[in-house]
């Protein structure tokens, strides 16, 4: 082991109060969703919970209500490090490349996201436009021709069955990792998971709280002036543990 | 600042909304592929839950579906008419049948092929109560205690509307309305009220439950609530 074992736990911070505030929000409207759009397409949930036109109020409401918390965490002024995490989401690596194969999965040095959440992101983000996009046409349906609503309820039903396992498997991978369950409860993680699990934003943490020391204790260190991949771009980090 | 590596996840949710798209321009044909060419026989019922298509989906506006046993089940005509009656689920089963074998059109775009519908006539209850001349129109109450639906004299008149008792050869389950429903072959689903307890003939057509959600009055497959579906009877 190493010498942290005797030092006090030390934490790093993984979410800020804007992303955990816009991921909860999300998963109170998921679920919402989910259930109510199960009781109006499952026959035999239909039969148990009935109440069709209030179900139905509620399912259009929530899905309305749906792109706005994460809109919302975009474009408010505190909302800058879930807009520096959607652009970790959105860049793919090498290591990432290498997680996805069992064989090379060892040598990934990934950074803040590993790459099945960020697939698990941009589903969710797709799924968001595609689920209210199509629900939209089958409510207000008048304008479109037969096969339109059709195809619109088409893709609304494979879409939710698709949601069902991806959120499914989210909550299954998140209750077996006790360290990522905290950072989306209280917004840190223990920093030997950090640089066990995600060595390359472990190395831009301790490089931009070194930063900010030698700044003079500025702790308002904007996403712009962070140098994370200057120092930790080789991919030869040691590995904690 | 950018991070490093390649652009995929904008790639792929792209690529995603992009084949959302295509669902929704083709999808209709794709399940009507499905629908042709997938296995009918599922003894486990799951493959009802995947949208592939000719599966009846079940919608009840109360809490849970109604419940009725066929010995406590009655059905009354009245209204503006010369004899009203009240008839046991015996009674009704005793009467001269009709079977009429019919795609099955809901208004919302599911439709299952060639159901096959066991019941009376309409036309027959409503000659054996004598409709008074200033009858014009039928009021159709559920016993659910919401459901009411409505179709005109020369509309209920027609031979393929029928009071249902059995589909496809067995008595009428309560998710499909039984013990006893209205099966307005011509029309979309919705006219066909489930759970019918009583036929009032009326001075005037008073819409229905649906109705009042805005869908026509005058349900009628393929020339009604902006669709074209094939007319399911003629």
């Amino acid at each position: 082991m190493s010498a942290t074992a005797s030092t006090p736990t030390r934490y790093l911070p993984r979410f800020d109060r804007v992303e955990r505030v816009v991921h909860w929000c999300n998963a109170t409207l998921f679920l919402t969703l989910v259930f109510t759009g199960a009781s109006l397409y499952v026959s035999q949930l239909s039969t148990l919970v009935g109440h069709r036109h209030t179900v139905k109020t509620i399912h259009v409401y929530a899905g309305l209500l749906l792109p706005i918390p994460l809109l919302f965490g975009i474009l408010i002024p505190g909302g800058r490090q879930l807009r520096r995490d959607l652009s970790r989401i959105n860049r793919w690596t090498d290591d990432d490349r290498r997680w996805w194969s069992r064989r090379t999965r060892a040598s990934a040095q990934l950074g803040k996201f590993n790459p099945g959440q960020k697939l698990n992101a941009v589903f969710v983000g797709a799924a968001i436009v595609l689920m209210l996009t199509t629900g939209s046409i089958m409510r207000w349906f008048e304008p479109f021709p037969d096969n339109i609503r059709t195809g619109a309820t088409w893709v609304h039903d494979w879409t939710f069955i698709a949601l069902v396992v991806v959120i499914v498997g989210h909550i299954m991978f998140a209750l077996g990792d006790v360290d990522s369950l905290r950072s989306i409860f209280f917004g840190s993680v223990r920093e030997s998971w950090a640089r066990r699990e995600r060595p390359r934003w472990w190395a831009e943490m301790i490089s931009e709280s070194a930063e900010s020391r030698s700044a003079g204790g500025d702790v308002e260190t904007g996403g712009d002036e962070r140098i994370g991949e200057a120092t930790v771009g080789t991919g030869e980090m040691p590995v904690g543990d | 600042m950018t991070e490093a590596g390649s652009p995929i996840g904008r790639r792929v949710f792209l690529g995603l909304i992009g084949a959302g798209a295509l669902g929704v321009l083709f999808g209709a044909r794709i399940q009507n592929f499905t629908a042709d060419h997938l296995p009918k026989r599922d003894p486990t019922g799951l493959s009802d839950l995947l949208p592939v298509g000719d599966h009846f989906r079940f919608y009840t506006v109360t809490s849970g579906f109604p419940k009725r046993a066929p010995q406590d089940y009655k059905l009354t005509v009245d209204g503006l008419v010369d004899k009203p009656f009240t008839l046991t689920y015996d009674e009704l089963r005793a009467l001269p049948p009709t079977l009429l074998t019919k795609d099955f059109q809901c208004v919302t775009g599911w439709r299952v092929p060639n159901t096959k519908w066991t019941g009376v006539k309409l036309s027959q209850l409503l000659d054996r109560a004598g409709v008074q001349p200033n009858g014009t129109a039928l009021r159709f109450v559920s016993f659910d205690g919401v459901y009411t639906e409505s179709l005109t004299l020369a509309q209920a008149l027609r031979p393929d509307v029928i009071v249902a008792y059995a589909l496809d050869g067995t008595p009428l389950s309560s998710d499909h309305g039984g013990p006893a429903r209205l099966y307005v072959a011509p029309m979309y689903g919705y006219k066909s009220c489930k759970w019918l307890e009583r036929i009032e003939v009326v001075d005037h057509v008073v819409p229905g439950y649906w109705e009042d959600e805005g869908y026509d009055v005058d349900g009628w497959v393929g020339r009604s609530n902006g669709r074209d579906d094939a007319p399911t009877s003629s």
